[in-house]
């Protein structure tokens, strides 16, 4: 199993390429899209899309599936989510520590109550 | 992002609140970003002191933040230097700044993590992933709550 450091050093080398960008950013409007399509708006050759796809899959950007002869691609958004989760991380950490903070205090403050009472 | 705000709402008075975020009975219970258990909790509450706290994440990884108390004025403020120790990951020194204010209700929380120098999201804006990560983490919960309706 690839670790998770591992796994979200894969994720932003591939986000880092625009061409690999605008591939997911259209994988995101649309459903799926074949390979031929996903290739047209470039003005680079097939074989080099191929390449980019190989990278958004090696970090499970993607998946791609052949039916017949044609190829189909597919946003895998998950690793996206571990990305922004690691940018956000000291959001998620205060937020989640504050909110714990919180109710930590009202149990606090009941019991102080209740002993005045 | 170099820093970051929350503020809450909490019905219990200043000094509790403040107790809750200055003692290692306190930090015990709250601290850490899911349910994991705090390993280590040591605080020296006044200027020039400093604290330490570890904390297990779930996942079973081990972290460790300390830094050094800037301003003790209890129950209303608090600041510290902050800085991730012990770890594969240091982005350096930030600082956190707690204001602590009376309300009819109890106390208005008002936190502040500042001085963020993350090179990674630093690189982040730069390079643009944001906007597209954005966008793709949107796609991603659309995705989850289509598969709970169904």
């Amino acid at each position: 199993m690839v670790n998770y450091h591992e796994r979200l050093g894969r994720t932003f080398s591939a986000l880092v390429d625009p061409t690999r960008r605008a591939i997911l950013a259209r994988l995101e409007r649309e459903e799926s899209a074949s390979v031929s399509a996903l290739a047209q708006p470039f003005m680079i050759k097939l074989p080099a899309v191929m390449k980019h796809l190989d990278v958004l899959d090696d970090a499970g950007l993607i998946t791609r599936t052949k039916v017949g002869r044609t190829v189909t691609v597919q946003l895998r958004p998950e690793p996206i989510r571990e990305a922004m989760d690691w940018l956000r991380r000291y959001e998620r950490f205060w937020s989640m520590s504050l909110d714990r903070l919180a109710a930590y205090a009202e149990g606090k403050e009941a019991e102080v109550r209740k002993k005045r009472r | 992002m170099t820093s970051l705000t929350l503020v809450r709402r909490i019905k219990a008075r200043p000094s509790i609140v403040f107790d809750a975020l200055t003692t290692p009975e306190g930090i015990a219970c709250w601290w850490g970003p899911d349910g994991g258990p705090v390993l280590v909790a040591e605080t020296d509450p006044q200027v020039g002191g400093r604290f330490r706290v570890r904390f297990r994440m779930l996942d079973g990884s081990e972290h460790e933040s300390s830094g050094e108390y800037l301003e003790v004025v209890k129950p209303e403020r608090l600041s510290m230097s902050w800085r991730w120790t012990g770890g594969v990951e240091d982005p350096g020194e930030s600082l956190v700044e707690i204001r602590l204010r009376a309300i009819v209700e109890g106390t208005e929380l008002t936190f502040t993590h500042s001085r963020l120098r993350d090179e990674e999201t630093r690189r982040s804006h730069e390079q643009g992933w944001n906007g597209a990560l954005n966008k793709l983490e949107r796609h991603f919960l659309q995705a989850n709550e289509a598969a709970g309706q169904t």
